[in-house]
């Protein structure tokens, strides 16, 4: 993937003037991805949005440089109104406002932004780890191994989302995000072990693959070192779209009931518990949808300049 | 073939029964089945635990226990609720309500999707294009929910307020026109020039209509009326000749019109069988209205009688279609006053007690059916446009396409005959899926718009820890996936022959 190509360029070429640069396929995918416009924006917006939520309130003990928490109650102002005014521009004491007990809605929505980015990435590391390794053993290997993965894999799939995360939701809601995100995790990989199979499938009949098994390299090393490799579009934007998509199935969850539990909360918990107090308070509707949508959408953008950079054929027409 | 299904059939039997098995003692170990009588202070509170752990058999192992399920499903029993109540009603109520719910909003996505997305395979790189790619990706990005409680603000209550004085102000008049032409410049290919001009036409064509909808308050006592019935037909009549054999032959033209012509008398001769009908008659008039404009394209079709046959029948189907609407929104003005001037609801399948005839019972249920199935579309339409949009543009490349150009066949025959055939293969089989995914219900729809059906029985299920519901779910949409699945694979053979099932 990385080998450095410093091939000498065609005499016609420079005879016409032509300059001709040698790219390795990682400096290819970097120049595609980044003339990617919307993957940009959406890495940019991604990027503010992270930054935002983990400094303003800060994490895991550690301060930030927004006063209020999203515990303590303060005394209601104006109703708990936004404070934020764009002409003149001013933040005020509560740019979201505040929630019916006089919580700065603020940091609680940071909050929220906080756990749900992280179920989401922890549900797509997971499911992209396990979804590949099944995938990958089982369309290396094929044969016993392949057909009991793959019943596995079956049996998940027909097992609704929703039967698995209430149940284990329920075990671990109270423990916090982490094990919710692994438990989703482990229940959405097998789009991944079916995508990832059939990779496998085409890539190990090729030339190279027996020739690295004709001089005696051992099966962990082929998988891992010759044909994970070649996959590793495939993976790295089906993983982006399931962290979009967790993002969403977190929320839902949340939304349900299910998912993060009362006195934590995330964006999808904020919606589920001031969904009667849209005519009254619609700001603490607003904000967590609107950073919902911002999250999701800037992943999936980026998720889809990763496929154009890593499969340009999808995108140019020939006519 | 056969073998083929027989082994996907006996391995989906096993699949599906070891998920029975884990969602059994995934759902019994959910909770606590007895949580809300723990904490009931009547005086039979012992009696109703003992009543319900008998019932639900809390006494014996959660393994025996659905080896017991096992053995009375094997038998067709479905089994009861944890109150008692027979669950194979429940299962046929929620089925149906599901089946009304989505149906409509499955069908109206797909075929909306498909359109869209080929138009603008078509137009790549247009600023249609751009627009409808960022609108789908939007809608891939938006939470259900949050969709569900804006859509009933401003969908139901506030719509509902503006009917009462149903004015548009200028402003939104102005921002519509101004959609209108961008829409029509996007659409139009060709120089800046061409695109100008196609914009200005758009802005006052669709400026002029709603000024018109507004100062005649339409939307108070809407209609469409015999003339517009005509015209409508007569320019759909145009436009399906143009699709299915183009407009330089006259047979097909000829009679998409007599069919457009025939509709629109109808308009006026069928008022007294219209008045109340029933829905089996009103199948009878579509099989009717078929037969004649399939009687008009073989008497006018002349050489091209298939393309006419097609041409006239789409045509009539359509008018009929607006016939019907027409009906209905006649009806309009009558049912919104018989429901205090509040036509679309947020809750529930249909006003309780709702007594009306045949078209205001049909518009009791459109208002309901309204926002569940917008927030249903806005998710399968952005799926449906790109990847139809993906399977047209993949197939506009492939060498056969560019030799039906080479050979100098019309831009119309290469697009439907040779590319639009093929790139619905894929498409087909998303339907399947799609359709199997649809019978489970969507679990938050219901759940926002306080539908009973499929989704909710399952949820209720599960908080409830009530095994039963939950199973009876499953079966359902267990058996709807792996045979939605088979289907999927057989048509895809059956649509490319390159493909080989084994």
């Amino acid at each position: 993937m990385t080998l450095s190509a410093d091939t000498q360029a065609p005499d016609g070429a420079v005879e016409q003037g032509m300059t001709i640069v040698a790219r390795t396929q990682a400096q290819m995918v970097r120049r595609r991805f980044f003339r990617h416009r919307a993957a940009l924006a959406g890495m940019i917006v991604f990027g503010l949005v992270l930054v935002l939520a983990f400094s303003s309130i800060g994490f895991a003990g550690i301060p930030g440089w927004w006063d209020q928490s999203y515990i303590t109650t303060g005394a209601l102002v104006n109703q708990g109104k936004p404070t934020l005014s764009l002409s003149p521009f001013s933040i005020g004491d509560h740019p979201f406002g505040q929630d019916d007990i006089g919580v700065d809605y603020f940091a609680k929505t940071m909050r929220g932004v906080q756990q749900s980015i992280i179920v989401a990435f922890l549900v797509g590391i997971v499911a992209t780890l396990v979804g590949a390794i099944v995938g990958a053993v089982a369309g290396y290997y094929r044969g016993r191994v392949e057909a009991v993965l793959m019943r596995v894999t079956d049996v998940m799939i027909t097992i609704p989302v929703l039967v698995i995360a209430a149940v284990l939701g329920r075990r671990f809601g109270d423990a916090g995000v982490v094990p919710l995100g692994i438990v989703l995790g482990l229940t959405i990989w097998p789009t991944m072990a079916r995508l990832l199979r059939g990779e496998f499938l085409s890539l190990r009949e090729k030339e190279f693959v027996e020739a690295a098994r004709a001089v005696g390299t051992p099966a962990r090393r082929i998988i891992f070192r010759h044909i994970l490799p070649n996959t590793i579009g495939v993976i790295v934007v089906s993983a982006t779209l399931a962290t979009a998509n967790a993002v969403l199935l977190e929320s839902a969850l949340s939304f349900l009931g299910l998912g993060v539990q009362a006195p934590d909360t995330s964006l999808g918990q904020l919606i589920n518990e001031y969904r009667t107090a849209f005519s009254t308070r619609p700001w603490l509707f607003w904000w967590p949808g609107i950073f919902i949508i911002a999250i999701a959408l800037s992943i999936n953008f980026i998720g889809d300049g990763l496929r154009d950079a890593f499969d340009p054929r999808q995108t140019r027409v020939r006519a | 073939m056969i073998v083929f299904i027989a082994r996907r059939l006996v391995i989906s039997f096993f699949v599906l029964l070891a998920a029975t098995f884990i969602i059994y003692v995934l759902t019994a170990f959910a909770g606590d089945p007895l949580e809300d009588l723990r904490q009931d202070n009547s005086p039979q509170k012992l009696t109703k635990i003992a009543e319900r752990s008998e019932r639900m058999q809390l006494d014996v192992p959660v393994v025996l226990r659905y080896l017991g399920w096992l053995g009375r499903i094997v038998r067709g029993d479905l089994g009861v609720n944890r109150d008692g109540q027979a669950l194979a009603p429940i299962l046929s109520d929620a089925l149906s309500a599901t089946l009304q719910l989505v149906l409509a909003a499955t069908v109206l996505a797909i075929t909306v999707g498909i359109v869209i997305g080929i138009i603008s395979a078509l137009r790549q790189y247009s600023g249609f294009d751009y627009t409808v790619t960022f609108a789908a990706f939007i809608c891939f990005s938006l939470p259900l929910f949050w969709v569900a409680v804006m859509l009933k603000q401003y969908v139901a209550i506030e719509f509902n307020n503006w009917l009462k004085d149903p004015v548009i102000p200028p402003v939104v008049i102005g921002a519509l026109a101004l959609l209108g032409g961008l829409i029509f410049g996007a659409l139009t290919v060709g120089d800046r020039r061409r695109r100008l001009v196609a914009f200005a036409v758009g802005l006052v064509v669709s400026g002029a209509l709603f000024t018109i909808l507004s100062v005649t308050r339409w939307f108070a006592d809407p209609g469409l009326g015999t003339p517009l019935i005509l015209a409508f037909g007569l320019a759909t009549a145009v436009g399906f000749t143009a699709l299915a054999a183009g407009l330089q032959y006259r047979g097909p033209l000829y009679a998409a019109l007599a069919a457009a012509v025939i509709g629109a008398i109808c308009s006026q001769v069928l008022g007294p069988v219209l008045a109340d009908p029933t829905w089996l008659e009103i199948g009878g008039l579509l099989l009717l209205t078929i037969a004649v404009c399939l009687g008009l394209g073989y008497a006018l079709g002349g050489l091209q009688r298939r393309q006419a046959m097609t041409a006239a029948t789409l045509t009539g189907v359509f008018t009929g279609a607006m016939v019907f609407l027409d009906r209905m929104l006649q009806a309009f003005a009558g049912f919104s006053a018989s429901v205090r001037h509040r036509p679309v609801s947020t809750i529930g399948a249909r006003t309780p007690n709702y007594q009306g005839d045949f078209w205001q019972t049909g518009l009791d249920s459109a208002g309901h059916l309204l926002l569940p199935t917008l927030a249903l579309i806005l998710i399968s339409l952005a799926t449906y446009t790109r990847f139809s949009r993906a399977s047209m543009l993949e197939v506009m490349n492939q060498d056969y396409v560019r030799t039906a150009r080479a050979k100098g066949l019309p831009e119309r025959t290469v697009v439907l005959k040779h590319a639009f055939r093929n790139g619905l293969i894929p498409v087909t089989t998303m339907m399947a899926f799609d359709l199997a995914g649809v019978i489970g219900g969507a679990v938050v729809t219901e759940n926002v718009f306080g539908w009973r059906g499929m989704g909710f029985m399952f949820t209720k299920g599960l908080q409830e820890v009530d095994p039963g519901p939950v199973m009876a779910f499953f079966i359902v949409t267990g058996t709807a996936v792996v045979v939605f699945n088979m289907i999927a694979d057989i048509l895809y053979a059956y649509l490319d022959p390159r493909i080989r099932l084994s």
